[in-house]
């Protein structure tokens, strides 16, 4: 097992694992989450995607987002892997992990970390359709990139 | 010389996910000038941009040893 929080791998997620990583006798709460591959979006069917990862930047843009947690829930211990390659539907393309003494700061990082992944993590998807290919850009929807270029103040925060 | 790195919808438009570019110092803002005039790589201008792993400014500058890597709009989760 692997003692890295916070990974890139490119082979399936094991989920035990992730949450074995914040296991700890102060925890009174872990709170996990699972992204996957949906087949389905917007009435367009995903045949299956491709992430690709700019590898050492996406590992130290994890941990900056661990800090980030560490800070505002001081409590908190998290783990976070995502998976890049090849993925079909299903298939488990992110694993965050966050253990905390009190559920609700487990929650709250949870929620904060992938919102955070979608902003500053140098990770793509490109979705392959039935009929064709492409990357995705921005997925965030709260967070449009409103003169069609990412704001610096996202990721230098 | 400085290394830069493509990925995604860059990669595939430039067709190469790596490039040495023989220079001493430049802007980030100019490079990306030049990757238009050079490559009509026209998406530059929707891109961030990270020097050494770290994100980085249209007006910081970079040097010879430098890796600029360009990062489209991300997508991971």
């Amino acid at each position: 097992m692997s003692y890295s929080l916070y990974e890139i791998v490119d082979e399936p997620i094991n989920v035990e694992e992730v949450i074995q990583k914040v296991e700890r006798r102060e925890a009174g709460a872990i709170n996990t989450f699972i992204g996957t591959v949906r087949e389905w979006t917007s009435g367009k069917r995903t045949m299956y995607l491709t992430y690709q990862a700019y590898q050492p930047m996406a590992v130290s843009m994890l941990e900056k987002i661990g800090l980030e947690m560490e800070e505002k829930w001081p409590d908190t211990k998290a783990a976070i892997t995502h998976r890049i390659g090849r993925l079909d539907i299903s298939d488990i393309a992110v694993v965050i992990c966050v253990s905390s003494p009190h559920r609700k700061a487990a929650y709250e990082a949870n929620e904060y970390a992938i919102e955070r992944i979608k902003q500053i993590v140098p990770i793509w998807k490109k979705e392959h359709w039935e009929d064709g290919a492409t990357w995705i850009g921005d997925q965030l929807e709260k967070v449009p990139y409103p003169a069609g270029i990412p704001d610096i103040k996202d990721v230098k925060k | 010389m400085i290394r830069l790195l493509f990925f995604a919808d860059i990669q595939e438009k430039m067709g190469k996910s790596q490039l040495a570019y023989d220079c001493d110092s430049v802007t980030i803002r100019e490079l990306k000038e030049q990757l238009k005039t050079a490559y009509g790589l026209f998406e530059i201008d929707h891109v961030m941009t990270a020097v050494n792993e770290e994100y980085a400014m249209e007006e910081d500058m970079v040097k010879a040893g430098d890796t600029v890597a360009f990062i489209p709009p991300v997508s991971g989760g």
